[in-house]
């Protein structure tokens, strides 16, 4: 998956992380890079950005042109049932059932409505069915781990699906990913386009993980984490999460015609 | 902690992006995505390329999305990218790379957006070991990159840069490369409200 020359421990990656750190004494001033609200491209904690980050600064745009719209899906390109996992026509998959539902705004507070949200995940043992993972954890038939929802009138999003295990790389020696589900959404605006990962409260493998630590600032990190929320969860069936997606602000307001 | 945060001045604080990893091909493809318009179909032209990382080699692992204008000029308002019916244009289609770093699409030959200057259409990339999805433009061959296109993203650019953007004839169609990192590396875009814009 992953070619590291020679593999390095995770007591280096940690030493790494700790350098690449942003001075977190230094109260609100710090970012003086302007690290605050993005991802770092160029983060050699995570081997395989080495040869793939661009190393020009990204050019600044102006407002205008198609990156102003964005694609639109609707109903015609997702079925309803496919924003639950569980389903499979041989039978239940093994884990831990959860839902994870949450909003979609943009920048300004505003629903997102009606744009196509992509998930996918590893299953319960942490094992993806994609040919390329051959983590030896077993596969589990009844599930695919990937789904597809609209977002409703409110911007809100729903998944029905299994708890994700954790699972090894080959980023360095005992690497493992905290559990995670990949997601991908669409906004009103091309440059909104983003695709990330949700993570778990409380998992223990957050601070070793070369991804998510490449994730500057603390405030940013801690958003991609979702919450345990009772009030979702259901009598003898599941557990709920919560988890808010921000877009980008928006440039377009949204009653502009094309 | 999930809660949006107020960014002062300029409303909610972003979702930041994280990396499309190595195992989003079962769940991001889908039959056709890549055609926006049937490989037959008249006027149908192939816009294509490699994504090269910082040493030239090819990445088998990313994945490429265009965004189109529909033939009018106008962005595409049509649903239905994922159960194309065969005759509806939807400006949208996506391309994972094969193991030489390929993508490649059917589609119409790229026009001017309403009120811009020159035909472009827009890309994203996303791929294992990018941390972050990456934003281009890929313009017409022939477009001028002497800073005279009336392009204001393209004449912005360093000159010497400027040709990054710009695709190559490559009959039946277009050549487009996306340079990663290094010797021609591609120019990639943010917009205002971007915060990876950097300093906000
Ligand atoms: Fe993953």
């Amino acid at each position: 998956m992953t070619g590291t020359s020679p593999a390095c421990s995770q007591a280096q990656i940690d030493d790494e992380i700790a350098s690449l750190a942003l001075d977190s004494t230094a109260g609100e001033d710090r970012d003086p890079a302007g690290l605050r609200g993005a991802t770092r491209l160029d983060y050699a904690p995570y081997r395989s950005t080495v040869l793939r980050h661009p190393t020009k600064a990204l050019h600044p745009a102006d407002p205008e042109g198609l990156e102003m719209w964005s694609p639109v899906f609707s109903h015609r390109d997702v079925a309803a049932v496919e924003s639950d996992l569980t389903i499979h026509p041989q039978g239940e998959p093994i884990g831990e059932r959860i839902r994870v539902t949450g909003r979609v705004l943009d920048g300004d507070g505003r629903p997102v409505r009606g744009q196509l949200v992509e998930v996918w995940q590893a299953n319960a043992g942490g094992r993806y069915i994609h040919q390329r993972d051959q983590h030896p954890a077993p596969l589990d038939p009844h599930f695919t781990g990937m789904g597809r929802c609209l977002t409703d009138e409110a911007g809100h999003y729903s998944f029905t699906t299994i708890k994700p295990g954790p699972y090894p790389w080959r980023n360095h020696l005992n690497a493992w990913r905290p559990a995670h589900i990949h997601f991908s959404l669409f906004g009103t605006e091309f440059v909104q386009r983003i695709v990330t990962q949700m993570y778990f409260p409380g998992d223990p493998l957050l601070p070793l993980d070369p991804i998510y630590q490449g994730i500057a600032d603390r405030g940013d990190r801690d958003r991609l984490v979702a919450s345990y929320a009772h009030d979702l969860s259901e009598p003898e069936f599941l557990m709920g999460y919560r988890w808010d997606i921000v877009l980008t602000g928006a440039h377009r307001t949204p009653a502009e015609e094309t | 902690m999930t809660q949006p945060t107020t960014q002062s001045g300029s409303g909610l604080v972003p979702t930041v992006g994280q990396t499309v990893g190595p195992f989003f091909h079962d769940a991001l493809p889908w039959p056709g995505d890549r055609h926006l318009v049937a490989p037959g179909d008249a006027g149908a032209v192939r816009l294509a390329g490699r994504v090269l990382d910082g040493e030239g080699a090819p990445v088998p692992d990313a994945l490429v999305e265009l965004w189109q204008a529909g033939a009018d000029g106008r962005p595409a308002t049509a649903p239905g990218s994922l159960r194309r019916d065969g005759h509806t244009f939807t400006g949208f289609g996506r391309c994972a790379t094969d193991e030489e770093g390929w993508w490649s699409f059917t589609t119409l030959p790229p026009v001017t957006p309403r009120g811009g200057a020159v035909a472009y259409v827009s890309l994203a990339v996303f791929a294992r070991g990018l941390l972050d999805r990456l934003l281009t433009r890929a313009y017409l061959p022939g477009t001028p990159v002497d800073g005279t296109s009336g392009d204001g993203v393209l004449d912005g650019v360093a000159a010497d840069r400027r040709a990054t953007l710009v695709m190559a004839a490559d009959d039946p169609g277009y050549r487009f490369d996306v340079r990663l990192q290094g010797e021609g590396e591609t120019v990639f875009l943010c917009w205002p409200r971007d915060p990876r814009a950097g300093g906000r």
